[in-house]
Formats: C-alpha cells, sequence, structure tokens
C-alpha cells in the first residue's frame, strides 16, 4: 500500500516544492492569511458595538463563527489557481508528457494534484483561521463551542476539497490555463451561493442541518474527484485541441444520437427510445423502490411531528384547521386557477427542476427533490389518518385517475437523472467528456420529449377535466 | 525490442497513423523518418502506452501498450519533443525526483545520477535551477532523464536537435554505446547524416503510413537502383579487353577511368579488382558513387507526393 501511495506524495512534494518556490502564489496568499482576519476582526468589531445598541446577543453571538467561515473560505478561492492549472498548466508548459510517460496510474497522478490542491487552501485557510481566533481571544468576543469549531473547521475541508476536486476536472478538460481560469467562477459562484446558505444555517444554530450541510458538501467532491478519474484521458492531455466551440461537432453528436438513425417516428420510439429505456432500467427500478421508502418517510414525519403540534396547538387553531381541511373549493369549477395547460406546465417545470438539480449534484440534488415530491403523498395520506378521515378515497379518486401517468412520468424523468449522474461518474473509455455529457443529454431530450411530456399532458387533462368531478363526488 | 502490426491512431475525422507494422530486435535502431505532421510522434506516443491504438497492436519490452501500460512505461526511456523540464527545480532534484518515480533506491539514484551529470558535462550546473540552463543543457538534461532507470528501450525524439557539434557527437557515443549494451533504440529525427550513422534500420513515414523500411542499403537499392561505382587508374590503361562478371555493366570508360553498375557489389567488387589486378591495372580508387540517405528520403517523398497529386 505505502508503494503504492509514494509516488502520489512524490508528484504532490514535487509541486509544493515548487509553489513554495514561486513568489506569485505565495505572496497573495500571505497577504491573504494575515491581511483579511484582521478587516475581518475591524468588521466584527464595528458590528458588535453596532448590536450592542439593540442588545442584539444572539447576532453577536452567531458572528465570530460566520466571520471564520468568510476567512477560511477567501485563501481557498486564491490558491485555487493552483488546481486550476495542476494539468493544464503542465500541457501549457510541455512538462506533462515526461510524467505521462512514467509508470504513474491515473489515480495516482490524479490524487498527487488532488492532494497539492487541497493542501495549499486548506494550510492557508487553517493559518488565517488561525491567526483570527488569536486575535478574538483577546477581545471580548465569544468564542464557538468546539463542536461548532469543529463543524466551521471541517465545513471549510468541504468546501477545499468540493474547490478543488472541481477545479482538477476543469483541469483535465481544459485545453488552456485561460479557458481553465475563466471557467472557475462555475466553480465559485455556486460556492459563495453554498455559502450563504450555510451562513443561513450558521445563524440560525441547527447543528444538526450543518452537520447534513457537510455531509452533503463532502459526498458531492467525492462524486467530483470519482467524475475527475472516471474522465482522466493521458491522451486528452497530448492533444492539441484549441479553445474553439465546435457547434458543428456538438450539434452533430448530440442530433445523431438523438435521432439514432431512426426512419420513422414509430421506429424511433422502438428503437432509438427503446434502447434508451433499456439502458435506464435500472435506475427505473431504483427510483421505484426509493418510492416506498419516500412515501413511508413523508408519512413517518407526519406522523412524529404534526401529533406534538396538533397537542399543542389551540383549540381555536384546530377549529380552523378542521373547516379549512372539510371546506373544499368548488372542484368542479376549478379550470379558471388549475386549468390543463397550467398543470403541464408545472408538472414539466418540476421535473425540468430535477433534471437540472440533478445534473450540477450529479444527481443526487434531483433525486432528493424526487424524494420530497413522492414524499408528499405519504404525508397526505398521514394528514388524513390524523384528522380522522380515510385516506383511499381520495387518494382512488383524487391522485390515481391522473397519477397513473404523472407519477411514471415522475419516476422516469427521475430515473433519467439519476442514470445521468451514475453515468457521469463512470469511466467512459474512449470517449471524452464533451461526448459522454452529449450523449447523456442526447438520452435525456429522448426520454423527456418522447415519453414524459406525453404522459404529463395527458395526467393534466385528466387532472384538470376528470379528477376534480371525481373528487367532489367522493367529498360530498 | 518492440514490435508492431497494423498500428493506427485516428484521432476524430484525421487517421494520423495507419497501418503501421514494425519490428526493432535487442541491440537495433530505428530511425522514423518524415514531414512534421507524418505520425512520428504518435507513433512514439503508442508505444510509450500514452496514446490507446484505434487499429493494431504493439508489444514494447514484451509488453502489450494496451493491457500493460505501466509495465511498458517503466521499460521505456522518452525523449520527448517538448523537453519537459521543471524550470525552478535543479538538475540533480530534477534526476533525483524521476529516479524516484522509477522506484530507483537512493544509492542507485545517486550513482546513475552524478554519471549522467557528468557525462553530459553539467556536474557543474547540477545545482543551478534548469530555468537559467541553455537550450543544449537542458536537451542534455531531458535525455540524461529518459536515460535515468537504464531502460531497455528507448524512444527519442530529435536527440541531438539543439545541440553543439561536440555535444551531438558525445549523444551519438551514447547512443552507440547503448546499441551495443543490447538496447532497443527507436529515433525520430530530421537529421539524416545522424541517421545515416547511427541507424541499422529506417522507416519512412508519411501521412502515418510507411512508405519504405528496411537498411540503408537496402533503401538506397529500392529507391535509387543499382550503385554504380567509378575504379581510377593512376596512369592511362586500355581497357578494351576487360572480362567483367555477369552482373556488372559497363557505363562509360575513358583512359584512366571506369564507370560500372554492380547488382551484388558483395560479391562482384572482389572478382572486379580481381581481375584488374591480373591485367596489371594500376588501381587509385574504386569507390561507390555518393548515394546519400537525403536522396532517398527525397525520391521518396517527391514519388509520395507525386502520386498523391496524380491520385
Amino acid at each position: 500500500m505505502f508503494n503504492k501511495l509514494k509516488p502520489v506524495w512524490l508528484v504532490a512534494a514535487r509541486e509544493l516544492r515548487d509553489q513554495f518556490r514561486d513568489w506569485r502564489v505565495l505572496m497573495p496568499m500571505i497577504i491573504l492569511i494575515f491581511c483579511f482576519p484582521i478587516l475581518m476582526n475591524e468588521f466584527a468589531k464595528q458590528t458588535v458595538d453596532f448590536l450592542n445598541q439593540y442588545n442584539a446577543n444572539l447576532i453577536q453571538e452567531r458572528l465570530v463563527p460566520f466571520s471564520i467561515m468568510i476567512i477560511g473560505f477567501f485563501p481557498i478561492t486564491i490558491s485555487l489557481v493552483v488546481a486550476l492549472e495542476s494539468f493544464v498548466g503542465e500541457k501549457e508548459r510541455g512538462t506533462i508528457e515526461p510524467m505521462l510517460s512514467a509508470p504513474l496510474d491515473n489515480w495516482q497522478l490524479y490524487f498527487g494534484k488532488l492532494l497539492v490542491g487541497v493542501i495549499t487552501p486548506l494550510v492557508a485557510s487553517y493559518l488565517s483561521i488561525g491567526f483570527y481566533l488569536l486575535m478574538i481571544i483577546r477581545q471580548d468576543l465569544v468564542m464557538p463551542s468546539p463542536s461548532v469549531m469543529l463543524q466551521l473547521m471541517l465545513l471549510t475541508t468541504a468546501h477545499a476539497t468540493l474547490m478543488v476536486s472541481a477545479a482538477i476536472v476543469i483541469s483535465v478538460q481544459s485545453t488552456s490555463v485561460k479557458a481553465a481560469n475563466l471557467l472557475a467562477s462555475f466553480i465559485v459562484v455556486p460556492v459563495a451561493i453554498l455559502m450563504q446558505g450555510e451562513a443561513v444555517l450558521l445563524f440560525w444554530g441547527n447543528e444538526l442541518v450543518l452537520w447534513m450541510a457537510i455531509a452533503g458538501v463532502m459526498i458531492i467532491s467525492l462524486l467530483l474527484i470519482r467524475v475527475g478519474i472516471a474522465h482522466f484521458q493521458r491522451e486528452y492531455l497530448l492533444g492539441r485541441e484549441i479553445d474553439v466551440i465546435n457547434l458543428r461537432w456538438i450539434l452533430r453528436t448530440f442530433s445523431k444520437n438523438l435521432l439514432g438513425g431512426a426512419r420513422s417516428l414509430v421506429d424511433w420510439y422502438r428503437n432509438v427510445l427503446g434502447n434508451a429505456l433499456r439502458r435506464i432500467a435500472p435506475a427505473i427500478l431504483f427510483v421505484i423502490l426509493i418510492a416506498g421508502v419516500s412515501l413511508w418517510m413523508g408519512y413517518d414525519w407526519i406522523m412524529d411531528n404534526v401529533p406534538q403540534a396538533i397537542a399543542s396547538a389551540s383549540p381555536e387553531a384546530l377549529e380552523r384547521l378542521e373547516e379549512n381541511v372539510g371546506e373544499m373549493p368548488n372542484l368542479t369549477n376549478s379550470d379558471e386557477h388549475l386549468n390543463a395547460p397550467f398543470l403541464f406546465l408545472n408538472n414539466t417545470r418540476a421535473i425540468a427542476t430535477i433534471f437540472v438539480a440533478g445534473l450540477v449534484s450529479f444527481s443526487v440534488l434531483g433525486i432528493m427533490l424526487y424524494m420530497v415530491n413522492i414524499g408528499l403523498i405519504g404525508g397526505l395520506f398521514a394528514i388524513f389518518e390524523l384528522l380522522g378521515r380515510d385516506p383511499w378515497p381520495l387518494f382512488a379518486y383524487g391522485v390515481a385517475p391522473h397519477g397513473i401517468f404523472e407519477i411514471p412520468a415522475l419516476m422516469i424523468g427521475s430515473a433519467v437523472v439519476l442514470y445521468i449522474g451514475v453515468a457521469i461518474v463512470t469511466p467512459q473509455t474512449g470517449k471524452s467528456m464533451g461526448e459522454v455529457i452529449l450523449e447523456l443529454l442526447a438520452d435525456w431530450t429522448k426520454v423527456f420529449i418522447g415519453l414524459v411530456i406525453p404522459l404529463l399532458a395527458i395526467a393534466a387533462l385528466i387532472e384538470a377535466y376528470i379528477t376534480p368531478n371525481l373528487l367532489a363526488s367522493v367529498l360530498k | 525490442m518492440i514490435e508492431t502490426h497494423d498500428l493506427s491512431k485516428q484521432f476524430h475525422d484525421f487517421m494520423a497513423v495507419d497501418g503501421v507494422d514494425l519490428s526493432v530486435e535487442s541491440g537495433q535502431i530505428l530511425a522514423l523518418l518524415g514531414q512534421n505532421g507524418a505520425g512520428k510522434t504518435t507513433t512514439v506516443r503508442m508505444l510509450t502506452a500514452l496514446l490507446n491504438p484505434t487499429r493494431g497492436w504493439a508489444r514494447v519490452a514484451g509488453y502489450d501498450v494496451v493491457k500493460n501500460g505501466h509495465d511498458v512505461r517503466a521499460s521505456v526511456g522518452v525523449l520527448t519533443e517538448q523537453h519537459g523540464l521543471y524550470m525552478r527545480m535543479t538538475a540533480i532534484e530534477y534526476l533525483d525526483f524521476f529516479g524516484q518515480i522509477y522506484s530507483l533506491s537512493t544509492t542507485t539514484r545517486k550513482s546513475r545520477s552524478d554519471h549522467l551529470l557528468q557525462y553530459f558535462g553539467l556536474t557543474e550546473a547540477a545545482h543551478r535551477r534548469i530555468g537559467e540552463y541553455s537550450k543544449g543543457m537542458r536537451q542534455k538534461l531531458a535525455l540524461a532523464r529518459a536515460m535515468m532507470h537504464d531502460p531497455g528501450v528507448l524512444l527519442l525524439d530529435e536527440p541531438t536537435s539543439a545541440m553543439d557539434p561536440e555535444s551531438a557527437r558525445l549523444v551519438r557515443d551514447e547512443i552507440a554505446r547503448l546499441k551495443s549494451s543490447k538496447r532497443t533504440i527507436v529515433i525520430c529525427s530530421h537529421n539524416l547524416t545522424e541517421v545515416e550513422a547511427l541507424a541499422d534500420k529506417i522507416a519512412i513515414i508519411y501521412r502515418g503510413r510507411i512508405l519504405l523500411q528496411g537498411t540503408l542499403d537496402e533503401l538506397k537499392q529500392k529507391v535509387l537502383g543499382t550503385p554504380e561505382y567509378e575504379i581510377k587508374f593512376s596512369d592511362a590503361w586500355d581497357s578494351s579487353g576487360l572480362e567483367l562478371p555477369n552482373d556488372v555493366d559497363m557505363l562509360s570508360r575513358t583512359a584512366t577511368s571506369l564507370k560500372v553498375r554492380v547488382k551484388r557489389p558483395q560479391e562482384s567488387n572482389p572478382q572486379i579488382l580481381k581481375v584488374l589486378s591480373e591485367k596489371s591495372a594500376s588501381v587509385m580508387a574504386f569507390q561507390e558513387e555518393p548515394r546519400s540517405l537525403e536522396q532517398v528520403y527525397l525520391k521518396v517523398m517527391a514519388d509520395a507526393k507525386g502520386l498523391e497529386n496524380v491520385q
């Protein structure tokens, strides 16, 4: 094992030594490590003085953890340049070929670069945080609890791992350092948005949710590492491609995969879409299985949490709830608000959102959205049970008629997202990452246009014109 | 040794290497000649297991380049088109780094790097940053890196291109020494004089295809035809009654010289000399009409382009 890991360290150590000899990398990092905490400290002092006027102690308490998170983040963004140019920089300087010709496995080379990419920003971040902590110890500011401090350090590590693993994927796939740096905004901006969410969690003070966020970021990081290794090709790093968007090739590859040489619509459905569905079949099976889990989770969550809320609710509030549930809208005349186009667009948007969320998270967020959608049905069952009503007639008349089309559409739409996520993190021999993504997008388009949209259209018509009448008859 | 069959590489719509068959034994040097972009580097990269062939196969040092890429890379030393040196390292650090990558022990690394630095005249500059090196010094260091792990197979792309004549001679001597110690060597070069001096076999590659390969003599015979010889006499001599071996054609004669075409020089040239000696001819010189590799190469290229234009 040591023999296998030694080359990883050799690759990393050489690059680390190189960096420490380059003042252009060192100087900005040193400045950031020491100057930014001072600025942040001044900001914190001013904010505390301001908040003291209004006795906003809670915000004061959470300000230091927030500052630590920000202080840890900035050195990562600057030293991201190291990871961004790890492969493409060597390619530009012509030093990559001797390395690729050496007896190193792909993963050893990859992890060597990843290690140096993570070590540099983390050392910078930890030093910066340490320096800031030294400053706040000498002031009246409240130190975070050990568990929050641990969370912050892990969060910083998770951010560094996430950003560096994404930067290395970009570095392997880019054709020039310039292109890699331009693509860096696709890392910094989403992580900055993510941090805003984490900042909200910090101020909210819900440690459990913050732990989940840390775990989520780490999972995405691991998936990114997996993507990087899966699509690492020595061949690509030796290519002479220049930064030109080859629209013709993109369109040709996409349309070739989308149309699949079908001679007619029937042929397309039978062979092209049919083949795509056969590939997606394991994912469909998986989403069917997790549908059961989601239903149970939705049902269980409501059963666990809502009775306490009901028990502690005032009799007036309960009475109002009963009235609201019992008071059904005029379902036979609801086409003004719930007409078919509205329902169709709403459901299409939901499945498109699952696709987009899945695409940026290797299907993780997409599948979570799917689980929430399915979980709502379980939750609805539980609510009706809690209110002493039989949920089955409601399900049979209010969900099943359009649900037999809508739920399969949701399942297939989510399964293809899961399939895309798995395919991206799986090695595809002889294909570039661009080729793989275009093929997967073509698969998604096939399923979306050929199956999901027709199913959603039928579901919307039933939901708008048949379900309300059925539901009205059962709720009379 | 190196063996390839139908070795081909396609990039999208472009066929970079098409059906290359090569065989290089231990102790042999093969020179790959061709224009820039002819497919030499792509061929070498496939032999280094950097690129996977689209078609065909290659075995290097007994390993399949696709199935045993790691073993192939451990067995070959490569001098790449770009030297690929890390400019902030010193030469000694650089060689040591690659020595570690090739799993050499500390003592082996030290002795190998000391030896190579000394051989290539880099000992004094061993602790200077590579960025401060001249082009020739960088080339020598890159060559030292390729030889650091004492590989059985060497793939050298333009090994003397940036060197002064003295250093180039040094490198040629080292390549010759490596050949005599049973290494398998492939050289890609535009320096035809160097190739003539070093190579046992020559392959001319054009647009990814091997147009011609063989020993220098075979190539000359194939491309330029039967060799011609000029015999000069110190005194005027009557050659009218001269009977030459069957495979020898008389091309021209004067009182002080003869020009002949010999189909089998190894057998016939000694016989010609014997006949001349018996006839008491005062032979001053017996030499082949100069036919260089350059003539062969240019003719092959001209023929290939001509054929292409016709097509």
